[in-house]
């Protein structure tokens, strides 16, 4: 059954619709999987034994009787420890909300369940999905598949490293500034912010309202299309849901056409600060895809400089306000100190607990970024500088179907090399913060591995708003070709994982 | 913490002295259905924390949505205060750490409210107008409810703990504030309690809010400064938070405009702060200091999209606005050619709608406000009640009054016919055969008692025989109570002074 882990989750969904093999089977061998390598991986906080096993066999039972299924149905799925679910906890990777269970689905959690996929468990992240790491999560460190000593992207590693390591063929991430792709990027996984409103927030724990998106995390493009029209569509619990019908996404990505497009490499996304393997990676995607007919053309995103800088203004004020209801009041953490145990200082000795640093320090900044006398210099500059930033890939997409870039300047780095240094590690996210920034859709795939470390690098594809069907239609081209030249997926290259004697669910 | 109360000076005095500058901030709780960004009930009076949803305790990953009755009532609340409405406004967060607000920011208006520049007329006791000048309506939600527990006083101090009730979080909820109010003078008390009882009516007209105060659905932060008669620029102001009834907001005026005479009176400048009011002692202490800069980190709400209006939407609503309150009551008074005063009482005590539905369904005027006025209010004050709230219906009065001028039954029994009604006995005509209530109206019977009644007051029936007519009434009693009140009193009276031989 070992084979079934390393199976996309297309060829899953074949298998079980041929009843080739059975959901129960699937899902029992992720979890196995998940009890042999996840002592080292650390990419689950919570893994869903019994309630997966009942929802496969119950697939199982409706396939017998030949119920109508969802085409994924029965294909097992890990979930953001950022998204809430009924039935498991949900800590966001915070102390302040350990041992929490939602009386909620969130709505892709509703629609997963409708689809009947099962539920393998909850990912670490960093907590409430600040970091690029996976180091900030209150839970340790998920580590990186090709690499132990090194860190699997963040905030959403532990979803990435859980399809990379062979634990789940799907996941749900979260992208801020980057938490789906960046992660993507470095453990050689595919994973894709859509656009801003097209996948409900309901449920998905708030950091920044305006650039938070739900997106599907994956081993192949395919998988994310096919996860994406799962999930995607109007919520009409979430107001900045967009109406329009998700989109042929899975059409898009089996017909994979290039020829004709015009495909914008963006000029201040590379050179200085871009290391020479991932520079390398990212050469040799472009020479690909000219070779299948694509028009390479270059453009020029001169705002995009500003781009981080206006990040960390508007993701900390929203941040600052979106995490103040954690105050031990009505759920998770309390914490009463001694003496007199007013309401302020329960929340403040909560807060002071519950909170790690990182944290604390985007709720100052933020905080600071809102107050009197300095909102129009700090939040309302950002602001302005997120028009510029609209108005740079409005310019670009006159002269390009779609924009590309590498998805971060560098592979992946050494647990703790950057921890000490918060502005280092936020310029990991330097090319996927515009996207966010300007609400448009951005999949991340890999392109290969540097020279240098031999690590995965990631290759960046971003569309125009609404046209998230083009990211799957150039990234299903792309990796075909580049799988081509490797000779089957990048993951078949990574190490063997140490399997552990522990067995079953933590 | 209270400040000194005590320390005024007379009101006459303080107005010969400085001219008072009011504003009013009314917040008035919507009627909706549900509240304004979740689909709880709204409603009052329920076991605490039953009415909640997830958004409504500000659980992780819950979003609002815009309630959009909510929305409609805002705008017809701007339009009855006659502002502009708003082609595109904004939800802001107004942050600040407090247990009864779940997310620990508000969910309120901040730079563009839905409904701005208006103006309104309040008409005093007298006949003076004054026209108020409305700054902004803007939609926010409510917050829930604490209670102090513990402590002597219910409030926050010496408390050992609170308990929060949610139900009344997320509560739509339209903030109207005015410009600052000039040039009322000594009527200024006077002007604001007349100021937020036109409020209170243009709400409940609209029907977008059950307008009772007592229950917290109107309530009124009433800020008072006072100059130098003369000056132009304004004094401190202090904000006297939620004065809950018309009474209370006319009394808490007045008192901040004689401390604050007093205050400047000793040359102290006047501290910009919230005051609480106290009913008991008819005065305001120290609340919590308040200045300009108070910092609630205001944002757009990312998480709406912004309120978009058109012209035809606003037309539509405009169209659907009830007549106006104040000319509602003068085309009222006219038809039913109340007086003045009588027509204030029945304004007071809230019975004008019923009347007037009373009207329509087929009695006159005079009979509609005899009942209302009458039985049913004094019912209704037994009860704790509105008037409206007993479940006296316009037809159940018609037929009552038919019975009446039929002179099947007298106005005591008619007491006695509406308690068989209101029991669920049946129509006023079956409650009369069921219990038996008919008027005694064979004169034997009546003679009979006549003539005991005569006979245990010979005195009385001495004086009317001498000419004092108007002494019949105690016979009339004696023969009233002998028949257990089913007589007719007006046939009694004419039998009595036949009887006696005396003219009418």
């Amino acid at each position: 059954m070992t084979d079934l882990i390393h199976l996309s989750a297309d060829a899953l969904a074949q298998k079980l619709a041929s009843k080739e093999v059975s959901a129960v089977e699937v899902t029992r061998a992720h979890l196995d999987r998940i009890g042999a390598v996840d002592g080292a991986i650390n990419a689950f906080l919570h893994v869903n034994t019994d309630e997966a096993l009942l929802v496969a066999a119950g697939v199982d039972r409706a396939r017998a009787d030949d119920e109508a299924l969802h085409p994924l149905a029965g294909v097992p799925i890990a979930v953001k420890d950022l998204i809430v679910t009924r039935g498991q906890p949900t800590t966001a990777g915070s102390r302040m909300l350990e041992g929490w269970q939602s009386p909620y689905d969130a709505t892709v959690v509703r629609k997963l369940r409708a689809a009947r996929m099962p539920i393998l468990g909850k990912t670490n992240l960093d907590e409430f999905a600040m970091g690029s790491s996976t180091e900030h999560s209150a839970y340790g460190p998920t580590r990186n598949p090709w690499d132990l000593d090194r860190i699997p992207g963040g905030s959403g590693g532990g979803s990435a490293a859980a399809v990379a390591a062979f634990e789940a063929p799907l996941a749900l991430g979260t992208d801020t500034g980057g938490s789906i792709r960046q992660p993507g990027a470095v453990t050689g996984t595919v994973g894709v912010k859509p656009t801003y409103g097209g996948v409900s927030r309901y449920g998905a724990i708030a950091m920044a309202s305006s650039l938070d998106q739900i997106g599907p995390v994956s081993r192949t493009v395919l998988d994310s299309a096919l996860l994406h029209e799962v999930i995607g569509g109007h919520d009409p619990q979430d107001s900045t849901s967009l109406t329009d019908p998700v989109g042929a996404l899975v059409e898009a990505a089996r017909r994979g056409e290039v020829e004709g497009m015009r495909i914008g490499v963006i000029r201040e996304l590379q050179g200085e600060g871009y290391q020479a393997g991932v520079l390398a990676r990212f050469h040799e995607s472009l020479d690909l895809l000219r070779s299948a007919g694509a028009e390479i053309v270059e453009v020029s995103c001169p705002n995009f400089r500003y781009a981080l800088g206006a990040y960390y203004l508007i993701m900390p004020s929203e941040a600052s306000s979106n995490l103040a209801k954690y105050d031990g009041v009505r759920f998770g953490l309390r914490v009463v100190p001694d003496g007199a145990p007013t309401i302020e200082r329960v929340m403040g000795a909560t807060r002071a607990a519950g909170f790690g640093d990182e944290v604390k320090r985007r709720i100052i900044l933020g905080t600071y970024a809102l107050s009197a006398g300095y909102y129009d210099a700090y939040y309302g500059s950002a602001q302005q500088v997120r028009t510029l930033i609209q108005r740079d890939f409005a310019a670009a997409f006159e002269q390009a179907d779609v924009l590309i870039s590498p998805t971060a300047p560098t592979t992946a780095f050494r647990l703790g090399e950057k921890l000490g240094d918060p502005l280092a590690m936020y310029l990991n996210d330097v090319a996927t913060i515009p996207a966010n920034l300007a609400g448009v859709p951005g999949l991340s795939l890999p392109g290969g591995l540097a020279d240098e470390d031999g690590l995965p690098v990631g290759v960046q594809l971003l569309a125009p708003a609404r046209q998230d069907a083009r990211l799957y239609r150039v990234g299903a081209v792309l990796e075909a070709l580049l799988e081509e030249t490797w000779g089957g997926p990048l993951l078949a290259r990574a190490p063997h994982i140490e399997e552990t004697t522990e067995v079953g669910s933590r | 913490m209270t400040a000194v109360t005590g320390e005024i000076i007379s009101f006459e005095e303080a107005i010969q002295k400085y001219d008072p500058v009011l504003g009013f901030e009314v917040h008035v709780e919507l009627n909706t259905k549900t509240k304004m960004f979740s689909s709880a009930p709204n409603a009052f009076g329920d076991v605490p924390n039953t009415n909640v949803t997830p958004v409504d305790l500000g659980l992780p990953g819950v979003l609002p949505v815009v309630n959009g009755v909510a929305v409609e009532s805002a705008i017809k609340i701007g339009l009855a205060l006659n502002c502009s409405i708003a082609e595109k406004c904004y939800f802001a967060r107004k942050n600040y750490f407090y247990p009864d607000t779940p997310k620990n920011f508000q969910t309120s208006q901040y730079e563009d409210p839905i409904a701005y520049d208006g103006s309104i007329d309040i008409e005093l006791a007298d006949g003076t107008v004054f026209t108020v000048e409305i700054e902004r309506a803007h939609m926010e939600e409510d917050a829930g409810k604490l209670t102090h527990m513990g402590g002597s006083t219910g409030r926050i101090q010496g408390a050992e703990y609170s308990l929060v009730d949610y139900n009344r979080a997320g509560v739509p909820l339209i903030e109207i504030v005015t410009k600052p109010i000039e040039g009322a003078g000594a009527r200024a008390p006077e002007l604001a309690k007349a100021y937020v009882a036109v409020i209170r009516e243009i709400v409940k007209n609209l029907g977008v809010s059950d307008a009772r105060m007592e229950r917290g659905n109107v309530r009124c932060d009433a800020n008072v400064s006072l100059r130098p008669h003369g000056r132009e620029q304004f004094g401190t102001r202090t904000e006297t938070k939620n004065v809950n009834s018309l009474r209370a907001v006319e009394h808490a005026v007045r008192y901040e405009i004689q401390r604050h005479a007093a205050v400047l009176d000793t040359g102290t400048p006047i501290l910009q702060e919230t005051r609480h009011w106290h009913e008991d002692t008819r005065s305001t202490t120290s609340g919590r200091p308040k200045s300009d800069a108070d910092d609630y980190r205001y944002f757009p709400e990312p998480d709406l999209v912004p309120v978009v209006t058109n012209e035809a939407w606003i037309a539509k609503l405009r169209a659907e606005l009830p007549e106006p309150p104040a000319e509602r009551r003068k085309r009222l008074q006219a038809d039913w050619e109340y007086s003045d005063a009588e027509f204030r009482d029945v304004v007071n005590a809230g019975v004008m709608s019923s009347i007037e539905d009373t009207v329509a369904a087929g009695v006159s005027a005079s009979v509609a406000r005899k009942w209302w006025m009458g039985e049913i209010s004094r019912r209704a004050r037994l009860a704790e009640l509105e008037p409206a709230e007993l479940g006296v219906t316009p037809e159940l009065i018609v037929e009552l009054q038919g019975l009446i001028d039929a002179g099947r039954i007298n106005d005591k029994l008619s007491r006695d016919v509406l308690d068989g009604v209101l029991a669920g006995e049946g129509t006023p005509t079956e409650v009369v055969e069921q219990r038996g209530l008919a008027v005694v109206s064979d004169d034997g019977p009546l003679l009979e008692a006549i003539d005991g009644a005569l006979a245990a007051q010979p005195d009385v029936a001495e004086k009317i025989r001498g000419g004092k007519i108007q002494a019949v009434g105690a016979i009339v009693g004696g023969v009233m109570k002998a028949t257990r009140g089913q007589a007719d009193a007006g046939r009694v009276r004419e039998l009595i002074l036949q009887r006696l031989g005396v003219e009418g």
